[in-house]
């Protein structure tokens, strides 16, 4: 059977991971080909990566850190951040990345989404959402907001109205990014990831707030998600500790997660 | 040498970032020129069917494919959409495919979360050289919407369920072909890679 995912998360600044509390305060981990490649030998079974200050910066991606982790990582990988046409996802792709992520841009420009899933493959093209509750309102009935610009900027769009809109332009896959919860590890926000993977056809991946095994069961079963974006948990210095994917695996499978099993011989 | 065919729909940075782990020689082509001496031919490929067989066409690439793959029994890894091509038909798009082996591409049935995408499981139902180093069962990397159903179930290799039990891998002579992405599935699908570049195109 199709197993779920577990997607570590890499917000790079400058070639470096680094870690943020609700799209703020930014620490450094260590550099992205580093960790990728540490990740990719104890058995991730997927890495994401976000150029967080490209689009502030209004510049292009940083393709080099891109290549450079592309060639550690021989599971799928996907990148984001300073999108703006089919072109610079031409590039990103040529740089060894198999899916697009697009986030405030989509908002900006929906038809981006389309033009690359023409261009690509619904498969390639992931919208990455940020969600924040604001309570149900005209205009908002789910109650859930879409902002764009590292959470700083409302849309006045409906989470849930935005995600099918998505689905329908040709996004293959939805990411569902709590504000409210990124970097609390208080757990995904797993009304908002249920209602979502509702409401579209394609997978649906959880994001923001997974703290440990128990948050990261609930997105994947309870929240209907069909991967699961973990970082702090990983790698976060603000954490006591942090966990492999073996450790991780095994004590999800405790929770009845199918999974890709951890190979120990290889 | 391997030679991977380059085109604006593939993935084929992957794959040459993966052989290139695996110490194998290994190049991009584009021009039919390339091919005309290739002793090893990899086929990646991510999208829609009739893309890929469009670019190909378009780069002049497919009567060279044939006559190396077809007529000089080259040995010849097709990935993903590198697998469907390979059939005679494919529902996507209603597309006529190479036909070099018998059999159609088929959708998923409603009601499955499309694309598939993530880990699935892989059961060998024979053995072959290319999968024999790998377990019997294992997880490997899938992105597809559609999926191959040859005529001749001698083709298939490889057995996967996604609502219904499909071919995840065909061989037949100097073909091998995996709706997996043996290049995004860790150290599984590296094996592979490097069985296929030490096969000489026979079972």
């Amino acid at each position: 059977m199709l197993t779920k995912r577990l997607i570590a998360c890499f917000d790079v600044i400058g070639g470096r991971v680094t870690k943020a509390q609700q799209f703020q305060d930014n620490i450094d981990v260590a550099p992205a080909e580093d960790l990728a490649a540490r990740l990719y030998d104890d058995q991730i079974d997927e890495i994401v990566f976000y150029d967080i200050t490209a689009s502030a910066q209004k510049r292009k991606i940083d393709l080099e850190t891109v290549r450079r982790v592309a060639r550690h990582v021989f599971v799928p990988f996907t990148v984001g951040g300073g999108i703006r046409s089919v072109d610079d996802m031409f590039e990103v792709l040529k740089a060894g990345a198999e899916k697009i992520s697009v986030d405030s841009m989509a908002v900006r420009t929906p038809e981006i989404i389309r033009e690359g899933a023409d261009a690509f493959g619904r498969q390639c093209i992931v919208l990455s959402t940020q969600v924040k509750q604001v309570g149900a309102r005209p205009g908002i009935p789910s109650g859930y907001e879409v902002f764009i610009d590292g959470a700083r900027e409302a849309t006045g769009l409906d989470a849930l109205e935005w995600v099918r809109r998505g689905e329908e332009l040709g996004a293959g896959e939805i990411v569902v990014n709590s504000i409210d919860r990124d970097g609390t590890a208080s757990g995904y926000d797993l009304e908002i990831t249920r209602a979502v993977a509702d409401a579209v056809n394609v997978p649906v991946i959880a994001s923001g707030g997974a703290g440990g095994v128990d948050h990261i069961a609930a997105g994947l079963t309870d929240g209907g998600a069909q991967a699961a974006i973990i970082s702090s948990i990983l790698y976060s210095p603000r954490f006591d500790r942090n966990l492999g994917v073996r450790e991780l695996k095994s004590a999800l499978v405790e929770h009845g997660v199918p999974l890709r099993p951890y190979l120990t011989s290889t | 040498m391997i030679d991977v065919i380059d085109y604006r729909a593939g993935n084929s940075p992957s794959v040459i970032y993966a052989l290139e782990r695996l110490g194998l020689e290994c190049r991009l082509v584009a021009k039919p020129e390339e091919i005309t001496e290739s002793e090893r031919l990899v086929l990646p490929g991510v999208g829609a069917a009739a893309a890929t067989l469009d670019s190909l066409r378009e780069s002049e690439l497919l009567d060279a494919l044939a006559q190396r793959v077809q007529r000089d029994r080259v040995p010849f890894l097709g990935i993903c959409i590198g697998l469907q091509v390979l059939f005679e038909h494919s529902e996507e798009g209603d597309t006529p495919c190479l036909g070099w082996l018998p059999g159609r591409i088929r959708r998923f049935a409603d009601g499955l979360r499309v694309p598939q995408i993530g880990w699935n499981e892989v059961r060998f139902t024979r053995s072959h050289p290319v999968t024999a180093g790998l377990p019997d069962r294992g997880h490997y990397y899938f992105v597809n919407s559609f999926y191959a159903d040859p005529a001749d179930s001698g083709d298939a290799l490889g057995r996967t369920e996604y609502g219904i039990e499909f071919a995840s891998v065909v061989a037949h002579d100097n073909i091998v072909a995996t709706q997996f992405h043996a290049e995004k599935s860790g150290s599984l699908g590296l094996r592979l890679l490097a069985d296929f570049a030490a096969w000489d195109g026979r079972c």
